[in-house]
């Protein structure tokens, strides 16, 4: 173990975070657009489109996302017709196809977490707001929203750690991130241990930003645990 | 896309497809089997009264699930083999290179994994054990071993399977990464498939539909498993 060999490897390894933070932030909003696009279509009145939404489901979150990132990268370049066409462009491309095959994993988790949100708010709620001359869509936007956010956001957290760490698969083909840059590394020094640590240390960092944002997301969605504001301190007598 | 690329006959990689799945299930379920030692260590420590094992349990489950499981995997694969070198070039004066067998690489790096998410799932069960229960058994005069295999086990087992479900379905999942340190699971017999033949998108095709055949029959059992262990209770019953 070589003290001097963390120090020596972090700066190499922060060049690689541009890329594991573009690669999260692309997949995970792009993701997120088409987890609820997915919900609306499972909760539609269209059996077609039920049965899609759900297939999708089954499909992404049965096989490994290596799987699917190689099935686009590597996989797709099997057929003229895909190579002589214009997607081509972004087919061939290392960096797009990660983003489209994170983002189409992620899409499937997420979704699944937006209709466990969804199905937690009591239909009374709703009623009531009904009752209340509500439209739907200010029932959505004042009552369903808010109370699924708040149910489905512990487990969008994790979901987004688990994106994080999941951009490392990148480097199985060919992009250089932090784990792809950790592995020239160490293919060229040997120092398995210090890069590692290094590398490590990066990942954790990330997400205790993401951990935090979560929880700063978490307090606003709950206005009713914030302390009123003007109060006076209550001194115990 | 031909089919006879798939076959078991000659020129065909049927048979290279097979043994590759087999080795998927036998590296996912070596490797689940063995995240449980950690796991329940982990859950154990982290309900113990010595501040030191929890802080144990703390660092094991949070570093193992901040770091990417590549990452990990890598660590274990470089790893485990520059440190045998060392030590045998120290204690025997050998200097050449040895190399790890992948198959205990992936056990080890992916069962570590898996224990870290296990511990969660195991900790939670223990602790919906009603308390009284436990009392109760003392106070029958039951032996410790005797407490924890037929009391506590069999009822924390039944809050566990959905949890450990899930665990087990990462765990197969993220088997496929091992196909990086060139242990011949689906994965890696998918990817020699595709650069010899050249249909890339043919095997991992292939591989993909093992894949959901595996987590599919899975769950099913897990869930054939949730409606024994739930068998005594009322609302369990299908």
């Amino acid at each position: 173990m070589n003290f001097q060999m963390i120090l020596e490897s972090f700066p190499t390894l922060l060049e690689g975070v541009r890329l594991t933070l573009e690669l999260a932030l692309l997949s995970v909003s792009t993701g997120l657009v088409l987890a609820i696009g997915l919900t609306v279509a499972r909760q539609s009145r269209f059996v077609a489109l039920q049965l899609l939404a759900k297939g999708y489901v089954f499909v992404f979150r049965g096989t490994p996302l290596l799987v699917q990132l190689f099935l686009l990268y590597y996989g797709l370049s099997q057929f003229d017709a895909v190579r002589a066409s214009i997607f081509w462009v972004v087919l061939r491309d290392p960096f797009w196809c990660s983003t489209i095959a994170l983002a189409l994993n992620t899409a499937a988790y997420v979704s699944e977490i937006i209709r466990g949100g969804v199905l937690s708010v009591p239909s009374g709620h709703i009623e009531a707001a009904h009752a209340v001359g509500m439209s739907r869509l200010t029932i959505m936007r004042r009552v369903v929203i808010p109370v699924a956010a708040r149910q489905a956001l512990p487990a969008y957290g994790n979901e987004l750690i688990l994106m994080i760490k999941a951009t490392s698969l990148a480097s199985t083909v060919t992009l250089l991130e932090v784990t792809g840059i950790a592995r020239q590394i160490i293919s060229r020094t040997y120092a398995v241990f210090e890069v590692f640590i290094a590398a490590g240390v990066i990942y954790l960092l990330i997400n205790m930003v993401a951990v935090v944002a979560v929880h700063v997301a978490d307090a606003w969605l709950h206005p009713e645990r914030r302390r009123p504001p003007n109060t006076m301190p209550v001194r115990n007598a | 896309m031909t089919l006879t690329l798939l076959s078991f006959g000659p020129g065909g990689w049927g048979s290279t497809l097979l043994i590759g799945a087999l080795m998927t299930i036998a590296v996912a379920v070596t490797s689940f089997a063995f995240g449980l030692v950690p796991g329940a260590l982990a859950a154990m420590a982290s309900r113990s009264p010595h501040a030191w094992l929890r802080a144990l349990a703390l660092v094991y489950t949070t570093l193992v699930r901040g770091i990417p499981e590549l990452l990990v995997i890598y660590l274990f694969f470089f790893g485990t083999s520059s440190m045998i070198m060392a030590i045998v070039r120290l204690s025997f004066g050998y200097g050449g290179y040895i190399e790890v067998n992948a198959f205990a690489i992936g056990v080890l790096s992916v069962g570590l994994i898996s224990g870290a998410y296990s511990a969660e799932v195991i900790r939670g069960a223990i602790a919906s054990v009603p308390k009284g229960q436990v009392e109760a058994a003392m106070a029958l005069g039951l032996k410790r071993w005797v407490i924890v295999s037929r009391i506590l086990f069999p009822q924390a087992l039944r809050v566990a399977l959905p949890g450990l479900n899930n665990v087990w379905q990462t765990t197969l999942k993220d088997t496929s990464l091992i196909s990086v340190t060139g242990l011949a699971e689906i994965m890696r017999s998918a990817n020699m498939a595709a650069g010899v033949t050249h249909e890339p998108f043919t095997f991992y095709l292939v591989a993909a539909l093992i894949y959901l055949l595996f987590t599919w029959g899975s769950a099913r059992l897990f869930a054939r498993a949730e409606i024994f262990s739930g068998r005594g209770l009322k609302e369990a019953r299908p």
